[in-house]
């Protein structure tokens, strides 16, 4: 008896296990494509821009390292305020645009979509109008918004012949304020995105709680405050990670709201990394400030999704 | 056996690029790489088009818009490192001879030889266009840019007449800015107005004390009192722009002088091509002088063709397209479209306005008197690396950043060793 049932157990086993195995590689066969593609142009080219921050690579890539010499060059940069030089003033600028640019998103995204979900008549047109600045290409956004604001044609002008004319706001052609421009139009490009994704994470809210705290007699104010918008704690966490990263890549912005970045007054670390590598003929220090970019939304990353994802696999 | 292997490259390129149909369909096309979108600059360019259309080839354009063309330059090196390069692309100074010593460019010299090149173009511009002796580009035009672009109805009105030096183009700004119109149209965008440092620097310092320091970096130069009171002229040239300049297209600042809102702009001579598309005449409707102090002196750029490795199916139409550039029919009807003047000092002048004439006239004169420089601000006297980091000194100082002409100068040698 058992002769016999030992070689058909077998072949049956095998079988068992070449279809576990083949189901237990399927996930990894179908995701080997886009990781090996992740793997070639993200992290390769990571590596790839890292290798070449240690050259001394000019107009074209070469490969004489030379060390540490262009992250050097970056920090001695980053002290040299009087005349500031183009790395100091593409990181302040990078605060201050960054700062406001983030912030302001989320305060008027989030304000949106509150008073958007107030169960409003006439909530589905108001909602594309709000979203549409998104549609349009940060070249048009830009261009708009710099005639908008130009003093001899635009706002102030405006003001001028409607008859006050003591009105005065020419900071989109003042170097100094420039940056403020620009943060004008990004918040306006991308405020209304912000308000869809709220908007979404207030639609995920269970009516049940909101009724229970009515119940314990929770005015709007605090309900909002000690429970909804703590709900939305993860809708933060997208809304700031592509916040960030859209405010660390914006490039088209600056140069068409600015004119083409007059006195270097509104240099953002992606303006000088393309600037750098393409156009001034110093490709090794484009690359290392691309390095530090990344380094940077590194530091400000990491930390946020460790605590954020900590939390909720606890 | 250099020949042979040469020969065998191109088979490989050629049969590489049957492998791709689109590429391969057509040998009677030439690509080209450009940022001539302007009004001006589009009609010059057709003249060039219709001449090889004549000859049977066909034109395809890559325009790129932006003067300066730097997001062109960027769109170039990477067609060129995907190995797709145009057939040509419109260059600059220092970066054809980048390409020419990275072994991207072809080999002209038959043709050179055939049509006598040498003999007909400037000795100086011939260093962008000649790598080791072997011609890798054709120069279009010959531009230069310390030109003073004056609205001629304004200017008689304010009662002003052709300043000869520096004191007096103040003394008209002044009597612009009493008489209630602006003065200078500038457009406050950094290489508008490094171009503009160019001709002030020449009129400050002179021809010899231009080529030393910005041909030769001579540090003593760069330091000198001299280069200190070319910055406190510039600081002069401030206050007599409206509030608004910053960021403005040169075109845009070029249109108020047509317009007659403004007196005059300090601009390389394109702008003339903006002034022909709005019908005015030279010497009635606006008047073309040199700036202050410059006469005799002229600060070129060219506008040159660099001519790529192509496969061989494409170099028919490439080394058609050289000839029909450097052919002096194409020569005069692009330049007199263009503003510029002709590459090729055996052009006639007899189609060109009084402009062109002056223009054509003060490139000989300069030639052979070796006052003939290229710009600072164009890359025409020195790689793109330098002349980014005065276009930076330059622009800080005009907007305020850099706030005296010691710190100006002190910046500019510092800037320049950190670029070199």
């Amino acid at each position: 008896m058992t002769a016999t049932a030992v070689p058909a157990a077998a072949p049956m086993r095998a079988r068992v296990t070449l279809r576990q195995r083949l189901q237990d590689a399927l996930p990894k066969l179908v995701l080997a494509p886009s990781f090996l593609l992740i793997l070639v142009f993200v992290y390769g080219f990571i590596g790839w821009t890292f290798l070449l921050s240690l050259t001394n690579s000019k107009a074209f890539s070469n490969f004489n390292f030379i060390g540490w010499g262009n992250y050097l060059k970056l920090w001695t940069w980053t002290f040299e305020t009087d005349p500031p030089s183009n790395w100091y003033t593409a990181i302040v600028n990078m605060g201050l645009f960054g700062g406001l640019y983030v912030v302001c998103c989320l305060i008027i995204g989030l304000g949106l979509a509150i008073l958007l979900d107030q169960k409003i008549r006439g909530e589905g047109v108001l909602r594309p109008i709000y979203l549409y600045p998104l549609a349009l290409s940060f070249i048009v956004t830009g261009t708009a918004w710099k005639l908008f604001l130009n003093p001899r044609i635009g706002l102030e002008k405006a003001m001028h012949d409607l008859g006050w004319t003591s009105f005065h706001f020419d900071w989109v052609v003042n170097p100094r304020m420039m940056i403020y421009c620009v943060a004008i139009a990004a918040i306006w490009g991308s405020a209304g995105f912000v308000m869809a994704l709220f908007l979404a994470g207030l639609r995920g809210i269970d009516g049940e709680i909101l009724k229970a705290a009515q119940i314990d007699g929770a005015s709007t104010f605090q309900t909002y405050r000690r429970i909804i918008i703590p709900m939305l704690r993860p809708v933060f966490l997208s809304a700031m990670i592509i916040l960030i990263n859209m405010a660390l890549k914006s490039y088209d912005l600056v140069l068409s709201v600015t004119g083409n970045n007059p006195g270097g007054a509104a240099e953002l670390p992606s303006t000088f990394m393309y600037s750098y590598t393409f156009t001034r003929d110093q490709m090794a220090v484009g690359s290392a400030s691309a390095i530090m970019m990344m380094m940077t939304i590194a530091a400000v990353m990491v930390p946020y999704l460790y605590s954020e994802l900590r939390e909720k696999s606890r | 056996m250099l020949k042979k292997s040469k020969l065998l490259a191109g088979a490989m390129l050629a049969a590489f690029s049957l492998a791709i149909p689109a590429h391969a369909a057509d040998v009677k096309e030439v690509q080209m790489l450009h940022w001539w979108t302007s009004g001006g600059e589009a009609a010059a360019l057709a003249t060039l088009k219709d001449y090889l259309a004549k000859e049977g080839y066909t034109w395809k354009d890559v325009p790129i818009a932006g003067g300066g063309g730097s997001a062109a330059m960027t769109t170039l090196k990477a067609m060129v490192a995907a190995g797709n390069p145009p057939t040509a692309s419109q260059i600059l100074g220092y970066y054809a001879l980048d390409y020419a010593k990275a072994g991207k460019l072809n080999n002209l010299n038959e043709l050179a030889t055939k049509e006598h090149w040498a003999d007909v173009i400037p000795k100086a511009l011939q260093k962008f266009a000649v790598t080791d002796g072997n011609w890798d580009a054709v120069p279009v035009n010959i531009h230069s840019v310390n030109w003073l672009w004056i609205n001629k109805a304004v200017m008689d009105k304010i009662g002003a007449t052709e300043p000869k030096n520096f004191d007096e183009f103040i003394a008209m700004l002044d009597k612009a800015k009493k008489a209630g119109v602006i003065p200078l149209a500038l457009g406050g965008q950094p290489w508008q107005e490094a171009t503009m440092f160019d001709s002030v620097v020449m009129s400050t310092g002179g021809p010899d004390f231009y080529k030393k320091a910005f041909v030769d970096l001579d540090p003593a130069a760069l330091k000198s009192d001299t280069m200190k009171k070319a910055f406190d002229n510039l600081a002069k040239l401030r206050d007599y722009v409206d509030p608004n300049y910053a960021g403005r297209d040169w075109n845009l600042a070029t249109a108020m002088v047509i317009k007659g809102d403004a007196l005059v702009q300090v601009m390389g001579d394109w702008a003339k091509g903006e002034f022909s598309v709005a019908k005015k005449t030279a010497g009635t409707d606006f008047m073309c002088y040199r700036f202050p102090g410059t006469d005799g002196s002229v600060i070129y750029n060219a506008d040159m063709f660099a001519m790529f490795q192509v496969p061989a199916d494409r170099r028919g139409a490439q080394l058609a397209l050289a000839d029909a550039t450097m052919s002096p029919a194409v020569q005069s009807a692009f330049n007199v479209i263009k503003g510029s003047v002709p590459a090729r000092m055996d052009v006639p002048d007899t189609a060109f306005d009084l402009c062109g004439k002056k223009g054509i006239a003060d490139v000989k004169k300069a030639d052979a008197a070796g006052t003939f420089v290229g710009s600072m601000a164009q890359n025409y006297a020195q790689p793109p690396a330098v002349a980014t980091a005065y276009t930076d000194v330059v622009t800080k100082f005009f907007h305020g950043q850099i706030k005296t002409s010691d710190a100006a100068v002190t910046e500019l040698v510092k800037a320049i060793d950190a670029a070199k």
